[in-house]
């Protein structure tokens, strides 16, 4: 189980649990879940794209999730936010669509590309992988506290001169590129069971900004861990595992929630 | 003038009869979705109607396991989700965005399962593609009355709630004040919603029935404030898009690449977007007036969250 291949798969599901952790914090206290689906999703159909013209996947999940990412800030500028998310996704869909049609042989990279093929890591893609990673928490590093002011208290935030705008724009281009980063390895739709599951479950924990967002980290870790291993053992799916495991974690952090209020008679106010 | 004519309508489309039911199957969906769209874009719950489309795909999946047809799978899964959905706590719109989050990540997990043990057991790679991308041409006859069934009980069930869903989703308060069981309300509106995203899934595809959901909705709420009438011009709009997207779908077997013809779902999302960035165009032109009811039912959710 950690022997050749599997080096790489456990080293690459690590970076990207980290970076799920920390990103997915802030998508939690921002309520960007939408978001947070609708980019790496989009983006598959710059990998079909990518595939079509004989480029690299990587170059064309970037190039489809940072303008995803522009797309939904502008639409967003004028008319609802979530209409604006949800039609920047079906246009990105849709072009996925249309890129599928046109060729034949695509349909099992398909499977792999929406949910994952993180047993199938070869050695050259853990370098870029970690570099990206590296990049993501770089950006998040020097946005920290602006990015957290305006996501725990916005209007505090907006008070002391930082634009909304401004940092909606700058999250949804670091989600762009945790989205680049993370889908070749987990695909698509997986990465967003990682960036929710985790930090919610993290958040019933503690109500301290930084620990929760370390917590999320740890039981992001935790997470792709079991899913590795019980893959490996069972064969089935890495993304059954992570899909369930994300959302058990979930409820057992409600449960906690629950039983902490039950002992303290509801005190707290959510 | 029959030259052009032949070339905008390609010979056989008048007489093919996946045409027929695609042409037929397409405007009854459209007028469903702008029922409930409309309803859908003013309470900003796009991200649930767009997860219960992507959770149509974990139906469908399943339903390719147990070898019934796609349409049951994404009828009994977006059920089954939009109740888990309604007990995590969508009600509340704090938190909404995680209630249909969770859902959405613990779906797609499983949707991850059923397509591969239907691959490993069948051998039929093409089943994500097909369950995830599907086509209106692909509809049966045979499939035919179920989806006239599955409008008729979402007309109905919007038709029963429309006055008390408008006041609750345009004012939380006054709706519960005046006695309104504002979760039921919220509740059977889910319910509706779930049956036409599957419906929309069937029509253009289990990731692509958002679009058929919002936009001709989103379209219409930016063009009109009054309800009923956003409802009439987003069917209209629907139906524009379903019709001409079939038409040049058909045409487009004659587009390179050649032998190949081009999704509709491409061409009816394309035309949405349009429709939507021209609605935009239009609402820029008009003058600032006092906020009308649009406005403030715009304003409604994040004020019930405060």
């Amino acid at each position: 189980m950690f022997s050749g291949f599997m080096v790489n798969a456990w080293t690459v599901a690590s970076i990207v649990a980290v970076v799920a952790g920390v990103v997915g914090f802030f998508t939690v206290m921002r309520g960007s879940a939408f978001a947070a689906h609708a980019i790496p999703n989009g983006s598959f159909a710059g990998a079909a794209g990518a595939s079509l013209i004989g480029a690299s996947t990587l170059l064309g999940l970037g190039v489809f999730s940072l303008s995803g990412a522009l797309g939904i800030g502008l639409l967003s500028r004028r008319g609802r936010h979530d209409v604006a998310t949800a039609l920047a996704l079906v246009v990105m869909l849709a072009l996925g669509a249309l890129f599928l049609s046109w060729s034949e042989e695509y349909a099992p990279a398909v499977y792999s590309l929406l949910f994952g093929e993180v047993l199938g890591i070869a050695s050259n893609e853990v370098a870029p992988t970690a570099i990206l990673g590296g990049l993501c928490l770089l950006a998040v590093a020097i946005l920290y506290r602006p990015l957290m002011l305006s996501s725990v208290l916005p209007e505090s935030g907006r008070a002391r001169g930082i634009s909304a705008f401004r940092m909606e724009m700058s999250f949804l281009l670091v989600l762009g590129l945790a989205t680049t980063m993370t889908v070749p390895v987990v695909g698509t739709l997986l990465i967003f069971s990682l960036m929710i599951g985790a930090p919610a479950a993290a958040r019933s924990f503690t109500d301290r900004p930084f620990v929760a967002m370390l917590l999320s980290v740890a039981i992001a870790l935790l997470i792709v861990w079991f899913a590795i291993a019980a893959s490996y053992e069972s064969n089935y799916p890495v993304g059954f595992f992570v899909g369930t495991a994300s959302a058990a974690s979930y409820a057992v952090g409600r449960l906690w929630e629950a039983q902490r209020a039950r002992r303290h008679k509801g005190a707290r106010p959510r | 003038m029959t030259a052009q004519v032949a070339a905008v309508f390609a010979p056989g489309l008048f007489s093919s009869e996946a045409v027929h039911i695609a042409a037929g199957v397409g405007a009854l969906v459209a007028v469903v979705t702008s029922v409930v769209g409309v309803f859908t874009v003013i309470r900003g719950q796009s991200f649930a109607g767009e997860a219960l489309g992507d959770i149509g795909a974990t139906g469908g999946s399943g339903a390719y396991l147990v070898a019934v047809g796609p349409l049951w799978g994404f009828v009994v899964g977006n059920v089954i989700a939009a109740g888990a959905m309604e007990l995590i706590g969508i009600q509340r719109p704090r938190g909404r965005d995680l209630a249909t989050g969770i859902v959405l990540g613990a779906s797609i997990g499983l949707a991850a399962l059923f397509l591969y043990l239907t691959t490993t057991s069948q051998s039929t790679t093409g089943a994500a593609v097909t369950i995830l991308f599907g086509s209106v041409f692909a509809i049966t006859s045979s499939t035919v009355p179920m989806i006239a069934l599955l409008s008729a009980i979402v007309l109905a069930t919007m038709l029963a709630i429309y006055r008390p869903l408008l006041l609750s989703t345009v004012s939380f308060d006054m709706a519960s004040s005046r006695g309104i069981h504002v979760r039921i309300v919220g509740a059977l509106y889910l319910f509706a919603l779930a049956l036409a995203t599957a419906l929309a899934a069937i029509t253009i595809g289990t990731i692509l029935s958002t679009a058929l959901l919002i936009g001709p909705a989103a379209t219409a709420v930016r063009l009109t404030k009054r309800p009923v009438l956003a409802i009439l011009t987003g069917a209209a709009i629907g139906i524009a898009t379903m019709w001409v997207g079939i038409v040049l779908a058909y045409d487009s077997y004659e587009w390179p690449p050649e032998g190949n013809g081009w999704p509709v779902s491409f061409f009816v999302v394309t035309l949405i977007f349009i429709a939507y960035l021209l609605s935009g165009l239009f609402a820029l032109r008009k003058p600032r007036r006092s906020p009308g009811p649009t406005e403030r039912s715009g304003a409604a959710a994040p004020a019930a969250e405060s």
